[in-house]
């Protein structure tokens, strides 16, 4: 089977629907067919990768912890937009330090977050040939 | 072209479950190939038999089925997101204990697999949602 770029656009919130979760859920399921597999984070969608969440009080299940696994499945290029961040009063100290083993560079461990501007986010969209948008 | 359709909202809910089943139709007029429609998030409830509109207003599962018998369509709904709606095929109810199942005609369970084999295998992969 072909390789393929595959990009998922994250735009909403963690909790309140269950798009985010969901899309979690087809991420780790793409990455079992050796896809070139991406993440974007827009808009909400931010607030899927902060750190410190406790969706306790909502009933629904923290499904944060899972976003720390995706450097295992080879998962290493989580895309975060600068202005998404901006507008919410938040920054990159505000979200989870997400990191993979380089397996090219002495397994050195490396993050997967990628800071972009809306125009850097457009540029690597345009690489993709499979978006998938949550 | 070839495509595969994802549709990712329920119907009479959200304006893009009808999007989509017109997209399809559109598509397979001009001679393009459906590889797949693959249902996801609350899209699974496109895949009833036992939804009962008003006389007056359109039958959007009804019409689902009657696509893919005319074109012999691969309906997916997946079967995680099915399963935490409801949606039942026989095999998959008698597994569950359940007394009932619910799954229209042309529509198959499957897992979220078939939806990425779908982007790989297709020329263009189309998502309607919110």
């Amino acid at each position: 089977m072909s390789t393929k770029n595959f990009l998922f656009v994250n735009r909403k919130a963690p909790y309140g629907t269950v798009y985010a979760l969901e899309a979690l859920e087809v991420v780790l399921i793409s990455a079992a067919f050796e896809q070139n597999v991406s993440l974007a984070f827009i808009d909400d969608g931010v607030y899927q990768i902060t750190k410190g969440q406790n969706s306790k009080a909502t009933g629904m299940k923290n499904f944060s912890p899972t976003f720390r696994a995706l450097g295992d499945y080879d998962i290493t290029k989580l895309y975060v937009s600068i202005e998404s961040l901006a507008e919410r009063g938040l920054t990159v100290d505000d979200l989870m330090e997400l990191t993979y083993e380089d397996a090219d560079d002495d397994y050195a461990e490396k993050p997967s977050i990628i800071l972009v501007n809306r125009e850097e986010m457009a540029a690597m969209m345009t690489e993709q040939e499979v978006i998938l948008s949550f | 072209m070839k495509y595969t359709i994802m549709v990712n909202e329920g119907p009479y809910q959200h304006q893009s479950a009808d999007t989509a089943l017109q997209f399809t139709r559109a598509a397979l007029e001009k001679g393009h190939e459906i590889f797949r429609v693959f249902f996801y998030h609350d899209g699974v409830n496109n895949g009833t038999r036992l939804s009962v509109p008003p006389a007056d207003d359109r039958l959007i599962q009804k019409s689902w089925s009657e696509l893919a018998e005319k074109h012999g369509l691969d309906l997916v709904i997946c079967i995680a997101a099915a399963q935490r709606r409801g949606l039942m095929d026989a095999d998959e109810a008698k597994r569950q204990g359940l007394d009932a199942n619910n799954i229209a005609p042309g529509f198959r369970i499957s897992g979220l697999g078939q939806l990425v084999e779908g982007g790989i295998q297709s020329d263009r992969l189309v998502v309607f949602g919110d």
